[in-house]
């Protein structure tokens, strides 16, 4: 019973903490474009600096008429945003926040990442499939296409750190970090694939095809409102959350503190890592204008796959020269 | 962990139930997404965490592939008609009971080792060197039987586009 409540309140704890930080992300996604475009962004709600804009904007969805349209497969169009939550509470279970604070060390935790991150796909699925509109359906088989091509890369750059560790679980990548140095110095090329498939993965700016605005209106969730868009809305930071976290933790060493600055706390360093690369993801977005369909299948199966490979190869024979 | 089990197995096999009854395409073959998830839970059950990885990596990632394939391919008239029951209905329940019968013959049939060992804490080494010495030309040759189907697709998919 005790065991059953422990991992209850550790649930409640991952769903607040990525609840909160999606909304400081929206927050932090407006502030930084209006940055890059010279504007000033929220300022009016909450001082200093719009800091309650998320939070108004929460409140004003949570209120909003829940409207089914009438001709969408009702299953599906209610399953899509509660599936699109899914991947983005699972990974959470297996990214360590610091020593010993890890709610589930499991010895395959690449694996699991890699097997969570294509239920993605079926959220995003579900949801233009059964709102029954084009622009849904056409963002459904475009995020299709781009979700399968950019998973094999995904997948093949996460072999590079596994063969340096040794190991899947994350706790063991990091202690192995911890020994050597990070594995961006190591594993440049599996960290630009890395980055790049991920942005994918998380279907942001320039790999945003399937809710392209200028065509697609909105993309899957065109015929969405309310409470469900903003679940969609919520998960897609809680996605970049997470991706940002597997950066940190696979390529910056996570929570161990660089520079021998140890007086800082664990859990501190692995927010700032996590952030650094939120704060990327960002950057490339706003900078970056939208690839055509062809590019993006193009770079995905002739270059980064390619990459990727060679730098399989070139791991295993640098850890058979060197060790 | 009895109760789980319990629960996964009626989820499976329920889901498993609906993937054949269902009349959407769609519908069916998202509860095959479940029912292959279901399987995955099964694997955890048994300390195959592994196995569940890969299941769910594999297996519901090609249910996407082949919902997407579905929708292009297979569609005619409206949605909620695209997978209609055979009307082949005695051929059918030949089949099944078939199956069935030759299922629970083999698995009657069988000797089944019960060790009280515990399960191995990491599968993935043990997997990993029995794929790269006892199993190594099953292994490989799987791989080429890929690779060939997978050219063969594309050589296919490129002549029909030369002929038009």
């Amino acid at each position: 019973m005790q065991a059953v409540l422990w991992s209850v309140l550790k649930l409640l704890i991952v769903l607040t903490f990525i609840l909160l930080n999606a909304m400081l992300l929206i927050w932090l996604e407006r502030k930084v474009s209006a940055w890059i475009q010279l504007r000033l962004g929220p300022m009016r709600v909450g001082r200093p600096q719009g800091w309650a804009q998320s939070i108004a904007d929460v409140l004003k969805l949570l209120f909003k008429e829940d409207i089914v349209p009438s001709r969408v497969d009702k299953v599906l169009f209610v399953l899509g945003p509660i599936i699109a939550f899914m991947p983005a509470l699972m990974v959470w279970a297996v990214i360590p926040f610091g020593p010993n604070f890890v709610s589930a060390d499991l010895n395959i935790g690449v694996l699991y990442i890699a097997a969570i991150g294509s239920i993605g796909l079926m959220s995003i699925f579900t949801g233009g499939w059964g709102s029954n509109n084009k622009w849904s359906l056409i963002s459904a088989m475009r995020s299709a296409a781009q979700l399968f091509s950019y998973e094999v890369p995904l997948v093949l750059a996460l072999i590079g750190v596994v063969m340096l560790a040794g190991s899947l679980s994350l706790t063991d990548i990091i202690r192995a970090q911890q020994e050597t140095a990070w594995y961006i110095l190591y594993q440049p090329l599996g960290f630009l694939v890395f980055l790049i498939a991920g942005i994918a993965e998380v279907n942001r700016t320039p790999f945003d095809l399937s809710e392209a605005e200028s065509e697609l209106v909105a993309g899957w969730h065109v015929e969405y409102s309310g409470l469900r868009w903003a679940m969609y809305f919520l998960a897609e930071y809680g996605n970049l959350l997470a991706l940002s976290a597997l950066a940190a933790t696979l390529f910056l060493g996570g929570w161990t503190a660089p520079f021998g600055l140890d007086f800082i706390p664990p859990f501190v360093w692995f927010l700032l890592k996590t952030y650094l690369f939120v704060f990327v993801a960002m950057w490339i977005r706003w900078t970056f204008p939208r690839v055509r369909i062809d590019q993006l299948m193009d770079l995905s199966w002739k270059f980064l796959i390619p990459v990727a490979l060679l730098n399989i190869a070139l791991t295993g024979i640098g850890i058979t020269i060197f060790s | 962990m009895e109760i789980v089990f319990w629960i996964t197995a009626f989820v499976v096999i329920a889901s498993a139930v609906g993937v054949v009854t269902m009349t959407n395409l769609i519908h069916s073959a998202l509860l095959l997404a479940l029912t292959m998830f279901g399987v995955a839970v099964l694997f955890v059950i048994l300390a195959a965490d592994f196995l569940a990885a890969v299941q769910v990596l594999v297996y519901v990632g090609a249910v996407m592939a082949l919902v997407v394939f579905g929708v292009m391919i297979l569609q005619r008239g409206p949605m909620n008609l695209s997978n209609m029951p055979s009307k082949h209905v005695l051929g059918g329940l030949f089949a099944a009971i078939a199956t069935m019968g030759f299922l629970f013959w083999g698995l009657g049939s069988t000797e089944w080792p019960v060790s009280e060992a515990a399960p191995a804490a990491t599968t993935v080494e043990p997997i990993a060197e029995l794929l790269f010495t006892k199993y190594v030309v099953a292994f490989e040759v799987a791989g080429v039987l890929l690779t060939v189907a997978a050219i063969g697709a594309i050589i296919l998919a490129k002549e029909v586009r030369a002929g038009d």
